[in-house]
């Protein structure tokens, strides 16, 4: 078998499983196990940047929660959700475009500051620009369309785009342009010296990242039906860049492993204390000193099938 | 009016001044980006509220929060950053770890209420400076942060400590190989740095009061004046400064709602011709 008739075999397998799920889950648990896949998508598509071209953002909670908000207000206002979801990966998109015309000329440490700068420039404007957003009070509104009101056929929808979104993003970077980012992240210099345009190639990257970020925050407004600061705020990039981390960088379908993890870890903690971000914190740092190649990573290397294609986070 | 706003821009200039020289002393000797500044600016605050109000003494409050914050910084370097030290990316995002906790140990010590610290007589009430009445303790604090820039200048352009930061900013390989303990410029460093985080959490505390979030806005500021000034410069920090104070305290007079967004500008317009900042260096 060849690598990508295995990878898509798996993956199909995967997403049957998946999709029988629900029939052994409470209603609660089908609840998270939405959330695992919209924040699995949003970790893949910190994973487009971080594995494979080489810069870590910490803004893609911002991008995704911009989007939250415009279905959220437009669909409030009485546009149809159709519409609105459109509306709001397009203003994601937008967003992801401005914030890469800056970060591209930036690299390692500098585009991590730059990008969270400017997550914490939409996270102000959201908290502050009361009339639209509705300041810290957020905005509520039941908006999922009553056809997707049960948790089941939710769960299936969303997994359904999953997978569409999911196959979108591996083979957006297995196309030659992945592949060119991929150089990037190895040698800008030498990429430059073989003709290539980096920063166009970046923005371009940045922008395609920031297209699915949008999509799981459209997605997420469904679910949720409510959205306030804290949806742009750092810690969901945080947790996104962790969920990214923990499934493993560079693995690209490790996201959906590290945003279980994460949000079964959530659930726990939060059942029984309320120092949800205290341990969050403390699973940063311990994976920082001791796993910073992931989950998914570190299974590779232990087994070593082939030459470990997964990578602990770039040297910067 | 005009004067009024223009003092209220460069008193908080030289409030975001104590803060992000920390900020990038660190940067720029050590490589790290230290995500945890904000919250330690919030301790600092904090620590120095709870002795002020417990002593009555503003001076006190001061030490001990640049002694606490001090000590807290020193956990974070010789506790946690030798594990991971030579690789930068993971450096900073064990210092956002570590930030986290920060916050959330804070919350749980001071909860959510917001809290400001008690300002000592002689410096309450108000001025005529040029034709209005300004509060005596905004002046402090520009009076403060100009002394500082002085003191920091000093330190490092005459003495032997401030020579070698010099040195190691630009090579601290170099440095070492001339039988330098760079190791211990860099603890040095570290702990000056988060010092003047305490610091700024108690003169922030005093106008800007302390509530959960004001870590995270602090540090939006101190990596806005970094960007701009460029890593490790000392005018870089002051020009950054007097830049972000000024267009924020402007800002927020004309766009009340969009304060943020006018930091955004100069930010964006500098990037695009000066990648590291006004004084960065490439390495």
């Amino acid at each position: 078998m060849t690598d990508t008739t295995r990878t898509l075999t798996i993956g199909l397998v995967t997403v049957i499983v998946a999709a029988l799920l629900p029939f052994g889950l409470s209603n609660y648990q089908v609840g998270l196990a939405t959330e695992v896949l919209i924040f699995g998508i949003l970790a893949m598509s910190i994973d487009i940047l971080a594995g494979f071209a080489g810069r870590t953002s910490l803004g893609h909670g911002a991008i995704f929660g911009v989007s939250t908000y415009v279905v959220i207000y437009l669909v409030s206002n009485g546009t149809s959700p159709v519409l609105a979801l459109a509306a709001a990966i397009l203003a994601a998109t937008l967003v992801a475009a401005v914030f890469a015309l800056l970060a591209v000329r930036t690299s390692g440490v500098y585009f991590l500051l730059l990008t969270l700068a400017l997550g914490m420039i939409v996270w102000g404007i959201c908290l502050r620009w009361t009339q639209v957003t509705g300041g810290e009070n957020g905005l509520r509104g039941d908006i999922r369309p009553a056809a997707l009101y049960d948790h089941r056929v939710f769960y299936w929808v969303v997994l359904a785009a999953t997978a569409v979104l999911a196959f979108g993003i591996w083979r957006f970077v297995r196309s030659p342009f992945g592949l060119t980012l991929r150089g990037i992240r190895d040698s800008e210099s030498r990429m430059r010296s073989l003709g290539y345009n980096v920063p166009l190639h970046l923005f371009i990257g940045f922008t395609v990242s920031g297209f699915f970020a949008g999509v799981a925050g459209g997605i997420y407004a469904f679910f949720n039906n409510f959205v306030s600061p804290s949806t742009v705020a750092l810690t969901q990039s945080v947790e996104g860049l962790l969920m990214t981390i923990v499934g493993g960088v560079g693995t690209l379908f490790g996201a959906f492993v590290g945003a279980a993890a994460i949000i079964t870890l959530e659930n726990i903690v939060s059942s029984s204390t309320e120092r949800w971000q205290t341990v969050l914190g403390l699973t940063f740092i311990v994976i920082m000193i001791f796993a910073p190649e992931g989950i998914v990573g570190k299974l590779r290397i232990l087994f070593r099938r082939r030459k470990p294609k997964s990578q602990a986070l770039p040297k910067a | 009016m005009i004067s009024f706003q223009i003092l209220n821009g460069l008193t908080f200039a030289a409030l975001l001044f104590v803060v992000a020289s920390g900020f990038t002393l660190i940067f720029g000797l050590l490589r790290i980006v230290n995500l945890a500044h904000g919250a330690m600016y919030l301790i600092g605050g904090y620590i120095g509220y709870t002795v002020g109000v417990k002593t009555g003494s503003f001076a006190l409050g001061g030490v001990c929060a640049m002694i606490g914050v001090a000590c807290i910084g020193f956990i974070l370097d010789q506790g946690l950053l030798r594990f991971v030290r030579g690789n930068e990316l993971r450096q900073v995002l064990l210092t956002l770890g570590f930030a986290f906790v920060l916050n959330d140990m804070a919350l749980v010590i001071w909860g959510g209420d917001s809290f400001t610290v008690p300002i000592p007589e002689a410096l309450r009430g108000a001025v005529n400076v040029f034709g209005v009445f300004y509060p005596k303790y905004r002046l402090f604090v520009l009076v403060v942060g100009i002394l500082l820039f002085i003191l920091l200048w000093l330190l490092l352009q005459k003495t032997r400590l401030g020579a070698l930061i010099r040195a190691g900013v630009d090579d601290a390989e170099m440095v070492e190989a001339s039988g330098v303990n760079i190791r211990r410029v860099f603890l040095i460093t570290f702990l000056l740095g988060s010092a003047l985080a305490g610091l700024g959490g108690l003169m922030g505390g005093a106008f800007l009061s302390l509530y959960p979030s004001a870590d995270a806005e602090i540090l939006v500021f101190s990596l806005a004046i970094v960007i701009i000034g460029g890593r490790g410069s000392l005018p870089g920090v002051a020009v950054g400064s007097l830049l972000v104070g000024l267009l924020n305290t402007f800002g927020q007079v004309m766009f009340p709602e969009l304060a943020y967004f006018v930091i955004f500008g100069p930010m964006a317009v500098l990037l695009a011709f000066r990648p590291l900042g006004l004084f960065g260096k490439a390495t």
